[in-house]
């Protein structure tokens, strides 16, 4: 996984609430039992002129130069709300999205986006409003700074906007750690724990 | 010092504490051929074994067609992929599958309860953010993603934060005709589908209490659109009757100890949560959804809401591209909206109680000339068990097609779907766009409402068919 230390890049205003994992990618577009090959099919119900088609629809702000080269989403509260297919962090980290700012995540996304590489960044919707009004005047050159070991967004106009991240989150983020082969290093604990819990409560063991 | 039942469970399962997050034990892990399948693959290709295969279970319930006759062949293009690598995945890796022409296939949140997998005071998890369903049992159950399934497979863990709590108390008793559904969407309509966001909700109060086993699984169910780390109930004899003698459920002494266990895992007086929530059951009437998002529910006798009186939770621009979507202008009352198809499914409301409440509304009546109307049993047991007391027959003298068990038509997968601005009543979870087929406008309701609606052909009150008990 790629680390996150600090990201300067074009952000895309998506400032609609409860925008679902549905929306970010339909489960029509999940066509394989894979990781990849699913940027196609993100936001592909917005994006596109016809369901299943690949028309650019001009509407949608992704495919509005600069935000098609966009690298950070500006979002709403309850961001990745709905189905827990991670299909929809492969498909944004797939394109190129390597962060979301928002009011609120969902749960499930939030923890997914953490396991692949992507920051969320939760700040208050005035805030994300005003970092949206100050890129939009030219989004090509008004990039937006993200310092994940600082814990710190920059707009533009100089506005510095501090953020909350759980300590093991930035960790994982920071280090582009393998979960997996951290907690397997913990597996005789683990082992123990089980052989104990097999004592005490030998019907939860099968 | 007080606990409550999440405090109780959280610290029988944490082992340790690895930066402000905790490495907490994972009893069961559940997949499923959608998102279960690519787990198990690239848990393979990383050549890590599963640490407890005995404890890890699988089935088909996302891509499989409902038809009657069905084979691995699926009407979603590449669908059969998804089964057959799901199937050879699950062999290779040693785990139990349910597989199609398995009589224990179906649903996961339905057939997990009826194989009694999960138990009072267990953690399970599932990459499906249904998972919650299964806290109705008292246990710790939630969705996750492919590389956290991975994860608890390779470990029996999970590394996370411990969640925050919350308590909804719905004092009183819901009136005649008022659903569990109702209940949820009326906590969705009026706390917002971000009300619970990240805690862990227990369901508490006499209206909780009094509801049946597959009652309450229908209002977990439906905690992840409140977007709810997870929901759970303190088990009590209803679940203890409910799990005796179901295959996976203790045995024996076991049964005794266990049973003595579970009667501990409750609240203690003076527990507290970081939110407590309180209504009044009576205040709860039958529910229907208007827009694309679960909080867009308001009573089924009301009207389309205007913008004032949801914009402490929706931005204009979400509101009219809601009322554009689903067709509809404030002020219709929701009654008067007429319906192409209706749907009986889903990990939400798809039990045999479900059936048989729908069935007592529909016996010796026919829907409406123009309706699609379907069912779908929410496992290969239920299905089972409906026939042999009749309810197929009645679904099907009514108009209703009866279908093999699987999610089906809750949502569309490039298969089957439902047509361009048709408007479905659903007894389903999701409504948002396009969700259970392109341009689709999707009503979440109670699988009676979604009867009584088949019936007349509009949104229909099901208290309109009056208190009806289903009898061969």
């Amino acid at each position: 996984m790629q680390p996150f230390t600090v990201l300067t890049a074009i952000a895309m205003p998506l400032i609609r609430a409860n925008v679902d994992t549905d929306a970010i990618i339909p489960s029509r577009e999940m066509k394989k039992v894979s990781k990849t090959g699913l940027s196609d099919g993100l936001f592909a119900g917005w994006r596109y002129q016809e369901v299943g088609g690949r028309d650019p629809n001009p509407d949608f702000v992704m495919n509005r130069a600069p935000y098609d080269k966009s690298e950070i989403i500006l979002g709403g509260v309850n961001f990745g709300c709905g189905s827990s297919r991670e299909h929809a962090v492969w498909a944004l980290a797939e394109y190129g999205f390597r962060a979301i700012l928002a009011p609120s995540f969902a749960p499930i996304f939030q923890a997914n986006c953490i396991t692949n590489g992507i920051l969320p960044v939760e700040l208050a919707a005035d805030i994300i409003a005003r970092i949206a009004q100050d890129l939009e005047q030219d989004p090509q050159q008004r990039q937006l700074v993200i310092d994940l070991p600082q814990q710190t967004v920059t707009s533009p106009d100089g506005s510095i906007y501090g953020f909350e991240i759980g300590g093991e989150a930035k960790e994982m983020l920071l280090e582009g750690l393998d979960p997996i082969d951290l907690t397997l290093k913990l597996r005789d604990r683990i082992q123990a724990v089980r052989v104990a819990g097999q004592n005490r409560r030998p019907w939860e063991y099968l | 010092m007080s606990k409550s039942l999440f405090d109780k469970i959280w610290d029988n399962h944490r082992i340790a504490d690895v930066g402000d997050a905790s490495l907490v034990l994972i009893d069961r892990v559940f997949l499923h051929e959608r998102t279960g399948s690519v787990a198990l693959k690239s848990l393979k290709e990383a050549g890590r074994p599963i640490m407890a295969p005995s404890h890890v279970f699988a089935t088909m319930d996302h891509i499989v067609d409902t038809f009657p006759g069905r084979t691995d062949k699926t009407i979603m293009p590449t669908g059969t992929a998804f089964i057959t690598e799901t199937r050879d995945a699950a062999l290779d890796a040693g785990i139990t599958l349910f597989d199609l022409n398995d009589d224990r296939q179906g649903i996961i949140h339905v057939i997990s309860p009826e194989q009694g997998i999960v138990l009072p005071g267990l953690t399970l998890v599932c990459p499906d953010s249904h998972t919650c369903t299964q806290g109705a049992f008292g246990a710790l159950a939630w969705g996750i993603g492919s590389t956290d399934a991975e994860h608890a497979l390779a470990t029996s863990t999970l590394r996370i934060k411990k969640p925050k709590s919350m308590r909804i108390t719905v004092n009183g008793h819901l009136a005649p005709g008022v659903t569990a559904k109702d209940l949820a969407l009326y906590l969705l309509g009026r706390y917002s589908a971000a009300g619970g966001r990240g805690h862990v909700v227990e369901y508490a109060g006499t209206a909780v209490e009094a509801l049946d086993v597959e009652a309450r699984l229908t209002l977990c169910n439906m905690a992840t659109e409140f977007a709810a780390f997870s929901a759970m109930i303190a088990p009590d004899d209803k679940i203890f009757d409910y799990l005796k003698g179901r295959p996976y459920a203790p045995k024996g002494q076991d049964w005794d100890a266990a049973v003595a266990y579970w009667r501990s895992l409750k609240s203690d007086d003076g527990a507290t949560f970081d939110r407590e929530i309180v209504i009044d059951g009576a205040e709860v009437t039958p529910m229907v959804t208007w827009g694309t998002s679960p909080q867009h529910a308001t009573a089924i006798d009301g009207v389309v809401p205007d913008y004032q009186a949801v914009q402490d939770r929706d931005s204009q621009e979400a509101y009219d591209r809601a009322i554009a979507y689903m067709g509809i202008t404030p002020g219709t009352a929701l009654e008067s909206l007429p319906i192409d198809a209706a749907f009986i499914g889903s990990c939400t409301n798809s039990r045999l109680s479900d059936l048989r409440r729908a069935a007592a509304i529909l016996k010796g009546r026919h829907v409406k000339a123009g309706v699609k109307a379907i069912c779908v049993p929410g496992s290969t047991t239920v299905k089972r068990l409906a026939e042999a007391e009749g309810l197929d027959q009645v679904f099907r003298a009514a108009g209703f097609e009866w279908r093999e068990s699987g999610c089906s038509m809750c949502f569309f997968a490039g298969g089957e779907s439902f047509g361009r601005q048709e408007r479905v009543v659903t007894s389903t979870n999701r409504n948002f766009e396009s969700r259970q087929g392109p341009e689709t406008r999707s009503h979440l309701a109670s699988p009676e409402m979604v009867a009584a609606s088949a019936l007349t052909g509009f949104l229909t009150d099901p208290r309109k068919f009056g208190p009806r008990k289903f009898a061969v």
